[in-house]
């Protein structure tokens, strides 16, 4: 290529426009930096919330529950009234040193050159085949962020009956979705001997008139073309074939940090999560990482409901805790692009 | 209504959509027909994506002058059709003195089959070529001239320069039986297909069978019986995340057996790293499940060749089934009396040796007296690149959104392959192939509901169903 790439410069750059990046948005502008662009690769604001359409959110900050998408709008509308940039349909392709981003949006590829970085990518939950999940690779088969994503925002559906697997508070989240499109899941099972969240799971069981199979895993995938069946066994050992027509792996939540792992920024290769101190820099001083990147409950950790300091949440219903956090490190950065400016 | 060829080949699989584009441009009329609706839906969609120098084929076998001149006329028009190729080299690793035995043997082989730069390596030498090897490496033998293809984009530009040339495929359309008839005119063979007698009844006076696992119940179809049957072996793959791909810079062979060539680790032309296959032996021609502890068992041969994968997370797993027979080499026949050719038994190697079958076939046709008017200026089709050390479509002009994150496709991408006018994506697991949309990390936990918004009512079986609900799509 003969043609230099373009140079931008900015104070500041946000990865994400999910709840963290967004109220890191808002705290550094309502500290005076202007120049902050927030890149989302999706074409519209927002993170995962959007696409939750059900209760859970926005409590703490709004004092009353609003769904997913409603938490999503408000905070994007609060960031736009303040004036900061949202560049949409734009990719982060790598993370280089010092705060040298390199993209590419409509206008094709460029360069970012940040002051400062903050990385707010989020998270995701593990698809099967991460999960070594034996069986046939049939259509059907998907996790509840894809499910969500069509219900929500496509109206679509991709089967009516399928099989849950993981009793997380996202699989409540995901029965919910299920409701709302018209699904109806033909069972729920968990390889535990209790559902990792009790009561939601036990309530949307019976709100579903679903069984609910403890100590169960699957066995096999069947399906041609299309999911027909999966065959479930026992922590005994015993076989049952339950027919169905998809199959929703919900929650084992893991960070959307594939551009950390690429770069020269320190990562915790136990978490899949960046190396952070306390306010949250990276090995690369330019750098900075908020939300659910950062693992906040580790996967392990993963069989509370109620959101106290001894009950962590579940790693998808702490959009308030990510907010906080968001906010929390945008501080450390300000304080950071304080001490070096004269 | 019927048509009439001078050649029609049943599969659309990588062996016949080679022999598809070599007979077109020879000069025939060829219609190529597959059961599936898109091409490499059998055994073509899942193997280890190797171009191999065939240094350890069977010598003096059809399989080894296939796999030579299959390898030397991909290197000869890739570059014309756009086609990837990423010059890996490989190493063939020994772990145990029993194995290190072995390496004179196979040197003597492949010096026998006219590959004679294989270099014998000590541990440091191994070690320094890929220093993230598992120090319990004995020795290895560096094959410089094996490279990584794209093993889609490959049968895909085949068949639509032979599309594009003249060629006629019917999609959807098995062959059920055959009738042979010497004092037709205009077609010796009547082929009778799934569509019914009176829809898609192909005539052709030549047959090249590359049905591949059903290879053996189409000649039983219309011969009442085959030479040779098909014992499908499936081999199951585990791959790693793009991270993983600094770890190994060459294709990591195992000292081969009896009965495989054992499981390989290496760099696919995407960016990733894989580790397979399996080999098992089964009865379902079209099971292509994997099994958990084949996966384990994989994932656990990765790390402890490559200890640092432990650090890298799984991003998908495959199987694909190989063809073999109860003998181990090609099962390749010319019927001449029945015009007939039966390219069977076409196992791991195909991916190579498929250009080279193709060349075959033409010489057994021109055995046969048959003559046809070779073009003298044809089509050479440019297919679309997916590789990752080559320029993407995401890194070029115009892209209005990249719907695939995890693998960078590109929204235009995923609407050339649907709406192509030559070879459109006729299932969703074709445009997979095509374009590598959900084939990354999150396995279309982002993508899956753009997906099934752009590819609404173009597949037969589609992302997004009918809602039972009222006011839903």
């Amino acid at each position: 290529m003969t043609n230099a790439i373009p140079q931008e410069e900015c104070d500041i750059a946000i990865i994400g426009s999910g709840p963290a990046g967004i109220s890191a948005a808002i705290t550094l502008n309502k500290a005076g930096i202007d120049n902050i662009i927030v890149v989302e690769r999706e074409s519209e604001a927002g993170g995962i919330p959007r696409h939750c359409g059900h209760i859970a959110f926005g409590f703490k900050k709004y004092k009353r529950l609003l769904t997913g998408p409603q938490y999503a709008k408000n905070n994007i509308a609060e960031a736009m009234s303040l004036g900061i940039k949202i560049q949409l349909n734009t990719t982060v392709t790598a993370l280089g040193k010092g705060g040298k981003l390199s993209l590419v949006s409509q206008q094709g590829i460029y360069e970012l050159n940040a002051k400062r970085v903050l990385i707010a990518t989020g998270t995701r939950e593990k698809p099967r085949s991460a999960r070594f999940v034996s069986g046939d690779r049939a259509l059907g088969i998907y996790n509840t962020g894809a499910l969500q994503g069509m219900v929500y925002l496509k109206q679509k559906i991709p089967f009516k009956r399928p099989l849950i697997v993981g009793t997380e508070i996202v699989s409540f989240s995901a029965l919910l979705t299920c409701k709302k499109g018209g699904i109806k899941p033909v069972a729920m099972i968990e390889e535990n001997s209790k559902p990792t969240v009790r009561w939601p799971i036990y309530y949307g069981a019976y709100l579903f008139g679903m069984p609910l199979f403890l100590e169960t895993k699957i066995h096999k995938i069947i399906g041609d073309q299309r999911v027909e069946a999966v065959i479930l066994e026992s922590a005994q050992g015993q076989k049952k074939s339950i027919d169905c027509d998809g199959v929703l792996f919900t929650g084992q939540f893991t960070p959307e940090s594939s551009l950390l792992r690429m770069s020269h920024i320190a990562f915790d290769e136990d978490t899949f999560s960046p190396s952070v101190d306390a306010n949250g820099q990276c090995s690369d001083p330019a750098y900075y990482a908020a939300g659910n990147v950062r693992q906040l409950v580790p996967e392990k950790g993963r069989n509370a409901y109620f959101y106290t300091s001894d009950n962590p949440p579940n790693a998808v219903n702490i959009s308030g805790m990510c907010w906080d956090q968001g906010a929390e490190v945008a501080e450390h950065m300000l304080k950071s692009l304080e001490s070096v400016t004269p | 209504m019927t048509k009439m060829y001078d050649i029609a080949i049943i599969g659309g699989g990588i062996v016949g959509c080679a022999v598809a584009r070599r007979m077109t441009l020879a000069g025939a009329k060829v219609v190529l027909i597959e059961k599936s609706p898109d091409i490499l839906a059998g055994a073509s969609k899942g193997n280890s994506a190797i171009l191999h120098t065939a240094f350890d084929a069977p010598e003096k076998s059809l399989e080894l002058q296939c796999m030579q001149a299959g390898y030397a006329e991909y290197l000869d028009i890739h570059t014309s059709m756009n086609l990837p190729l990423l010059k890996t080299g490989a190493l063939l690793a020994a772990w145990s003195p029993e194995e290190q035995a072995k390496f004179e043997g196979i040197m003597a082989k492949a010096t026998n089959n006219g590959v004679d730069d294989l270099k014998l390596l000590t541990t440091a030498q191994a070690l320094k070529k890929e220093p993230n090897l598992s120090s319990k490496l004995l020795a290895a033998i560096e094959v410089p001239r094996e490279y990584v293809i794209d093993p889609w984009s490959a049968p895909l530009a085949y068949l639509t320069q032979a599309v594009e040339n003249g060629a006629d495929t019917l999609f959807n359309t098995e062959v059920t039986g055959g009738s042979f008839d010497k004092n037709q005119q205009d077609g010796l063979w009547l082929l009778e297909t799934n569509k019914g007698a009176t829809k898609e009844n192909v005539k052709a006076n030549h047959i090249v069978n590359c049905a591949g696992l059903y290879g053996d119940l189409l000649n039983k179809n219309v011969f009442g019986e085959s030479a040779f049957e098909i014992r499908p072996r499936k081999g199951e793959f585990v791959v790693f995340d793009k991270a993983a791909s600094k770890l190994l810079k060459n294709i990591l062979l195992p000292i081969p057996t009896e009965i495989t060539k054992g499981i390989v680790i290496f760099p696919t032309i995407f960016g990733n790293i894989a580790v397979g296959p399996t080999a098992d032996e089964q009865e379902g021609r079209a099971d292509a499940s994997v099994a958990k502890e084949n996966l384990e068992m994989l994932y656990a041969f990765g790390l402890d060749k490559i200890p640092a994968l432990k650090h890298v997370p799984v991003t998908a797993t495959y199987a694909g089934i190989r063809p073999a027979t109860e003998k181990k080499h090609y099962r390749v026949k010319h019927d001449v009396k029945n015009n007939w050719i039966t390219l069977g038994g076409i196992r791991s190697t195909g991916l190579t040796g498929s250009l080279g079958l193709a060349q075959h076939v033409e010489s057994l046709f021109k055995k046969q007296g048959v003559q046809f008017n070779k073009l003298t200026s044809p089509q050479i089709p440019v297919v679309p690149n997916l590789a990752e050390h080559i320029e993407r479509d995401w890194q070029k002009p115009g892209v209005e959104e990249i719907v695939c994150h995890c693998e960078m496709v590109t929204k235009r991408e995923i609407k050339k392959a649907l709406d192509d006018s030559t070879l459109p994506a006729g299932s969703m697991e074709g445009l997979k192939r095509r374009t590598r949309a959900t084939m990354g990390r999150c396995q279309g936990f982002y993508c899956s509901a753009r997906l099934a918004e752009l590819t609404e009512g173009k597949f037969e079986e589609s992302i997004a169903i009918k809602s039972n609900k009222k006011g839903g799509s």
